[in-house]
């Protein structure tokens, strides 16, 4: 048996370090070749290691959120044959990598034990963190999931259910006998959404825990983008009010006309449209500011960031070259990038190098918003809900479709007028459609 | 070329590849079924059923002589004779009853099946050339192999002529009056009891120091014993060099000596081996473990909608177990969670005495490195087994020390193959002896001996 070392890849464009984002195994696990070892951040994307080898578990080389320099040990697996840790290194790591490494904590094994198992905390993997300080006192023993090899013990019906609810039973803890999981362990598991609950009691107790969460992987890039853009970028603002009555009529006409066909239309198409159009006349507004070299590059090709919402947090991937697209084509592009960061599946490249970028709070509501331009472009543009509202209109109060726009806008590089007239020349496009098929 | 298209294409009629079909058709995949043979596959046609018909058979004629010779329950009969080729008939009459039913099961579930030969173009697309009409060339999302496994031939022996597969011996067109069988696995022996029973005189030959070496000692001596009563030769420890008509087998034991076993057929029962080769699975390049398609817990093979159940899979060759996985994959393809990680597997020994081995062995267990305890019951003290005539064997369990659940059953005796439901139940369930012990168990039974071994190993059995 020898001792390989598994080292954070070389992810490529110079990237030096990365941040660890989750374990997918644990201290013990065996492991197989290919398989899946831990997430690790460059950037926005977020790339998955996998084992170039078969072998055993010994030690992970860091803690979710750490952030770990390309070639810095990952993993150290016992494996078949000799390794790649020559017998002078075994015992004596890099002081660095040596106080990185968690060594396996002593763990008590749930099944096995005639007493119940304690409904304590336990974190699955891709489960939410679990508490760093309580106000109890922590359980003396922690309902782990099971060492690798053991297994759950729980009849075929549970295990039915637990494979069609897509629970492992490693991290259920068993209330029966010999650690037994009945069906009453998984439904309570699963109300704790992949915690286990002590059952009973009434709603109406004081709560004491405290919970503190880290803010690391995408979240913690979302933290720095944002503080980055708003220290560097002096924001300036504008909001315009859009007639869209007419641009609203002629999306459901598309729809009813090639909507089975060519895929249903939202806002979000035509807004990019004009986007891409009054950007002609506002080359310095399709732009990104290098404020250290002092330079701001203007770029002929929109590549329109679009932000998107996702379970991890705010994303914003690019749809490329959003000039050379049509409606339907851009709809697809937006659809397929929501879908992919939703998923986690995006490419680097996708979420990166946009010149400009949009947000759509649509069915959230709200009158006005205040964008944070996503640095280090100039600008982006917000929308907000379409209301129908009275207006007049000729002298008569007549219903209108009304939507708000919310930009923003680096000062140092875009003057207030440009970018009013910028949001207004979006403003003439959208408020007459027909202007956005006019080349 | 005809060109079909489906969602699952099975390649393979046996127990996992229609249960796997009649599964998917339940739960609407469009299914299309190929089998070159007859469907049901070794387990029906050439193995499990027509042996224990065979089994039945024989057991049936040898009570019929015991008590021509003077039985103690007062029964006596004529000279009993057997029309063997009539009792082939009557053992390819249940064949064919249970392979016609699987084909109604499998039009019920609206299943198509393609009667010839599957040749796998790529994992998404495989030719056939059906026993009546024109190639077909069948494309599919799924692809699943259960494909199964064939008698291993001995280079020196290869079958034909007096040299008898298990599926010869099970057609036997006349009864040979010396017959040699290699090898004392569970299908040796199985075959080789009920060709005793038939009154041929049998000599098996076996490489390894015990009779079914891969169950423990204590478990097959009953066995050795019966063997030994019943008048079968053994030659342990022995290898097989060749054959020739005029002497018979030559053997070489342990001490290099070389001798000749007369015999008028030899059935060479040395082990199976999976189906991989001949119909194009080569080319699809998947990984192997050692002989076997490797596959992962849900039945996957290293390539993207191609799955692999049964034989070809690897050990426990077992139907049920090619049932359970085809049941599996059916499921999984359907869009449901499905992983294959049973706790036991029970394996059935049809010899005379039965062994079932459902679960750890004490020393699978303590090979773990379990702290467990074991205790046997002998069927010496059951009513029930007395007033069968049949006290030999005994039922025995494995349990942890610390919380007494339940690992592993082994039973040996009359009858014991239909315990096996209660044994498995038992883990399936995570049963702790005291849930087994405190059950009433029907009396006069033989199960009364599996109440009594987990008594037993609580430490007070209650009759013995």
């Amino acid at each position: 048996m020898g001792i390989y070392i598994i080292r954070v890849p070389d992810i490529g464009e110079g990237i030096a370090e990365v941040e660890l984002v989750s374990w997918h195994v644990q201290i013990g696990q065996n492991i197989t070749e290919d398989q899946h070892l831990a997430d690790v951040m460059t950037d926005k994307a977020t790339v998955e290691v996998p084992s170039p080898m078969h072998g055993k578990v010994l030690a992970l080389g860091g803690q979710p959120g750490q952030v770990l320099a390309v070639g810095a040990e990952l993993v150290r697996l016992e494996v078949e044959g000799a390794g790649n840790l020559k017998e002078n290194q075994a015992s004596a790591p890099a002081s660095q990598a040596q106080a990185a490494i968690v060594s396996e904590a002593p763990a008590a094994p749930v099944a096995g034990t005639e007493t119940p198992a304690p409904a304590a905390p336990v974190s699955a993997p891709g489960a939410a963190p679990a508490p760093l300080r309580a106000s109890a006192p922590p359980p003396r023993t922690p309902a782990a999931p099971r060492k690798e090899g053991e297994r759950p013990l729980a009849s075929p019906a549970v295990r039915r259910r637990a494979q069609d609810m897509g629970i492992d039973l490693r991290y259920v803890p068993g209330s029966g006998p010999a650690g037994r999981i009945g069906h009453a362990d998984l439904d309570a598991y699963a109300a704790g959404g992949g915690q286990p609950q002590a059952g009973g009691g009434t709603q109406y107790v004081q709560r004491h825990g405290e919970e503190q969460i880290p803010v690391i992987g995408l979240r913690r890039k979302i933290a720095q983008k944002m503080q980055e853009a708003k220290r560097r970028i002096p924001h300036f603002s504008y909001v315009e009010e859009v007639d869209v009555t007419e641009l609203e009529s002629l999306r459901q006409r598309l729809n009813q006309i090639h909507g089975a066909t060519r895929g249903r239309l939202t806002l979000l198409p035509f807004l990019a449209r004009a986007m891409v159009l009054a950007l002609r006349d506002f080359p310095q507004i399709n732009a990104r500011y290098d404020d250290e070299a002092g330079h701001v590059t203007r770029y002929e090709g929109v590549h329109l960031g679009v932000a998107a919402q996702t379970d991890a947090g705010l994303m914003v991937p690019v749809l490329r070259h959003a000039e050379s697209l049509d409606l339907w084509q851009c709809a697809a592009g937006i659809a397929r990038l929501a879908e992919g960061a939703k998923a986690g599946r995006l490419a680097r490249e996708e979420l990166s190098g946009s010149t400009i970028t949009l947000t759509s709070l649509g069915a959230l509501g709200g009158i006005a918003s205040t964008p944070v331009i996503n640095h280090p472009e100039v600008a982006i543009v917000g929308v907000n809900r379409m209301v129908e509202r009275p207006m007049l209109r000729g002298g008569q109060v007549v219903a209108r479709q009304l939507m708000n726009l919310s930009s923003s806008f680096d000062h140092r590089v875009v003057d207030g007028m440009d970018a009013a007239r910028f949001i207004q020349a979006m403003r003439a496009l959208l408020e007459t459609p027909a202007l956005l098929f006019v080349e | 070329m005809k060109e079909l298209t489906t969602k699952l294409l099975v390649i393979g009629g046996g127990p996992g590849g229609y249960v796997a079909a009649i599964r998917a058709g339940q739960l609407g995949i469009p299914t299309v079924l190929v089998e070159g043979a007859s469907l049901g596959g070794t387990c029906l046609n050439i193995g499990c059923i027509p042996s224990k018909a065979l089994i039945h058979a024989a057991e049936s004629f040898e009570v019929a002589r015991h008590q021509a010779a003077g039985s103690q329950l007062g029964i006596r009969v004529a000279d009993p004779q057997i029309d063997i080729a009539q009792t082939v008939r009557w053992k390819d009459g249940i064949v064919q009853r249970l392979t016609g039913g699987v084909g109604a099961l499998l039009r019920k579930a609206g299943v198509q099946v393609i009667k010839g030969w599957a040749q796998i173009e790529d994992g998404k697309t495989v030719t056939v050339k059906p026993q009546d009409g024109e190639p077909l060339r069948l494309r599919c999302e799924h692809l699943l192999l259960a494909t199964g496994s064939t008698p291993v031939e001995l280079p020196s022996m290869p079958f034909g002529g007096a040299i008898w597969s298990s599926t010869d011996a099970l057609s036997p067109d006349a009864m040979p009056k010396r017959l040699v069988v290699v090898g004392a696995g569970y299908i040796g022996l199985e075959l080789g009891i009920a060709y005793r029973k038939l009154g041929a005189e049998v000599t098996v030959v076996e490489a390894a120091q015990r009779v079914l070496p891969s169950y423990d000692e204590e478990l097959t001596q009953p066995v050795l014993d019966a063997l030994k009563k019943s008048g079968i030769v053994l030659h342990l420890a022995c290898s097989v060099q060749g054959w020739d008509a005029q002497h018979g087998v030559h053997v070489r034991n342990a001490r290099a000596e070389e001798f000749a076993l007369p015999a008028d057929r030899v059935l060479v029962a040395v082990g199976r081996r999976p189906h991989t080769t001949g119909f194009g699975l080569e080319g699809l390049q998947l990984d192997m473990a050692g002989r076997y398609v490797a596959i992962d817990a849900h039945c996957r093979t290293s390539m993207r909608g191609v799955w692999a159940i049964g034989d070809v899979t690897g050990e426990p060759m077992l139907a049920h177990r090619a049932m359970a996985q085809g049941e599996c994959v059916a499921e999984q393809i359907a869009g449901q969670n499905r992983r294959f990680e049973p706790m036991q597997i029970p394996a059935v020994c049809f010899t005379d005495p039965e062994v079932v081995v459902v679960g750890k062995t004490p020393g699978e267990a303590r090979a773990a490195g379990i702290d467990c305890i074991d205790a046997a019951f002998p069927f010496a003290a059951n009513g029930r087994a007395m007033t069968l005539e049949s006290t030999g064997g005994f039922v025995r369990v494995v349990a942890r020390r610390d919380n007494h659940l339940i690992l592993g059953w082994q039973a040996v005796g009359r009858g014991v193959s239909e315990l096996a439901a209660a044994f498995g139940q038992s883990i399936e369930m995570g049963a702790r002896l005291e849930d087994v012990g405190h059950t009433i168990h029907a009396h006069p039974t033989l199960g009364e001996a599996v109440q009594e071994a987990a008594l037993r190993a609580l430490g007070h059995a209650l009759h013995i």
